[in-house]
């Protein structure tokens, strides 16, 4: 492999941040205290990272495996959950999401060997799948908190004129849907022409033949359609509920 | 017969109270309607009567049986309320006059639509206008059709009339007299348009969320 990157290397590559930190001085832009956490941050992060895969990978087992899926699985749940901005039980329900999406395809991934079920390829993947999930149910939260707020007066219009709360909210609940798979569906289209993404880029950089390369960017381009579409359409379908009390009235 | 009944109603909200103690009995087919300055919570009693609020205090019984004890959707389907200031739904005339029978999982009755849009002097082909291309006094009767298609037992209307020229308030009005009259159906009606005063067959005044007036 060609991988030349050393800690010398690093250190050169350091000044890269000083000229971040050099705008944020000419500019006033009052963030070099937040550029400083943030470096030293990504850099204690990924040192503790970077040991914690080598002793598992080494370490090859199912059971510390598949803690570290459940580990990413609840981060991540954790994490879409924060922007759910007041919609009740929103853990569970992006729990439930995340775990759904990425438990579903990482099965399909692992059934239909594209994938073998080794720590260093079920964790990378599984991190991937769980955070485009997470992201995607993020924004779906999002959409719906603004569109109920928006459309208030339309969705007490129809529960006015008898409609359940599947009907009520069914527009609501398509567009977060939507907007939760947007990014997946355009990043989808535009894949190689305007960026060689992550996965890609990184068997390339290693040395990998880029036509062997791009299978595994098909590969991800499917996994990551299947885990946004699951886990946009579970959280949605559970989370216009938490829109309306007991008595089916609009909260 | 007894339809409604209002036992001391009251609605607190934010530390404000908007109601208190409101009794009102409607009997089938009364024509009741409602008067009371602007922010006196006539919205608000309407809405609770639709069960789309609940009461702080008192009780609402429909057909002699507490309103918490029906299915919510089921009721609003019986007690239908016609929103003031409506908005329509989606992009033409039929996606609004579809939305009844979508909620009864019933296959849409284009003729019934069509009859419907005459009732109120609406040409039959504005089946498939653009909601955007209707005058306010056209989206106002498209609006209350959505109530009257399947026609309810209770018909709460709120101010469906205000700010529609003479001849629009005649329409409409003519047509909920009908469903009064023909129908059966039982209204409650806020308004301030003194045709409908005289029409109706009791006056209620709601000021400052009591009720005044009660002939
Ligand atoms: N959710 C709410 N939160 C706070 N205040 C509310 C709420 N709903 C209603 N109110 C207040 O209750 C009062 C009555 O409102 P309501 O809409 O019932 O009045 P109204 O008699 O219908 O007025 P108008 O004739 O202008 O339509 C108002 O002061 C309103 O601000
Ligand atoms: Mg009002």
């Amino acid at each position: 492999m060609n991988l030349a990157t050393s800690n010398t290397t690093l250190i050169f590559a350091a000044l890269l941040v000083f000229v971040a930190l050099y705008i944020g001085y000419r500019e006033k832009l009052g963030m070099n205290k937040d550029i400083l956490i943030g470096v030293v941050r990504a850099i204690i992060q990924l040192v503790v990272v970077g040991y914690l895969l080598k002793y598992v990978f080494r370490v090859n087992n199912v059971w510390l495996t598949l803690i570290l899926i459940l580990i990413i699985i609840f981060n991540a749940a954790y994490n879409a959950s924060k922007r759910a901005a007041g919609i009740r039980h929103a853990l569970p329900i992006s729990l439930l999401a995340i775990l759904a999406s990425t438990g579903l395809t990482l099965v399909v991934l692992v059934f239909s060997g594209s994938i073998r079920f080794v720590p260093s390829q079920m964790i990378p993947i599984s991190g991937m799948i769980a955070s485009n999930s997470m992201v995607a149910i993020g924004l779906c939260y999002r959409n719906m908190n603004s569109s109920f707020r928006d459309r208030r007066q339309q969705v007490l219009e129809r529960l006015a004129l008898g409609a359940d709360l599947r009907l009520a909210s069914i527009d609501i609940v398509r567009e977060s849907i939507r907007t939760g798979m947007a990014p997946t569906i355009d990043s989808a289209k535009t894949v190689g022409i305007v960026s060689l993404p992550g996965m890609m880029s990184g068997l390339i950089f290693a040395g990998v033949d880029p036509v062997h390369a791009i299978k595994y960017q098909i590969l991800v381009t499917f996994m990551l359609l299947s885990a946004t579409s699951i886990g946009s359409v579970i959280a949605c379908y559970l989370a216009y509920q938490q829109f309306y009390n007991e008595q089916k009235q609009l909260l | 017969m007894v339809l409604l009944e209002l036992e001391n109603i009251g609605y607190q909200i934010a530390g404000q109270t908007v109601l208190q103690q409101i009794n009102l009995q409607v009997a089938t087919q009364d024509y009741i309607t409602i008067t009371g300055p602007s922010g006196s919570g006539k919205s608000t009693l309407l809405r609770i009567i639709a069960g789309l609020l609940t009461r702080t205090s008192g009780q609402l019984l429909f057909a002699g049986k507490e309103w918490a004890d029906y299915d919510p959707i089921l009721y609003r389907r019986q007690v239908s309320y016609a929103v003031q200031q409506p908005q329509l739904f989606g992009t033409t005339v039929a996606d609004n006059l579809r939305f009844p029978f979508q909620i009864r999982q019933q296959a849409f009755d284009s003729a019934q639509a069509t009859a419907a849009l005459t009732s109120v002097n609406l040409p039959a082909d504005y089946l498939n206008k653009p909601v955007n291309d209707l005058s306010g006094g056209e989206r106002q009767r498209v609006a209350i059709l959505r109530n009257l298609l399947f026609p309810p037992q209770v018909l709460l209307l709120d101010e469906i009339s205000t700010g529609l020229d003479d001849e629009n308030k005649q329409i409409l009005h003519r047509e909920i007299r009908r469903m009064n009259q023909e129908k059966n159906v039982t209204i409650l009606a806020v308004t301030h348009d003194n045709t409908e005063i005289k029409d109706a067959n009791r006056l209620v005044k709601i000021v400052a969320g009591k009720m005044e007036v009660d002939q």
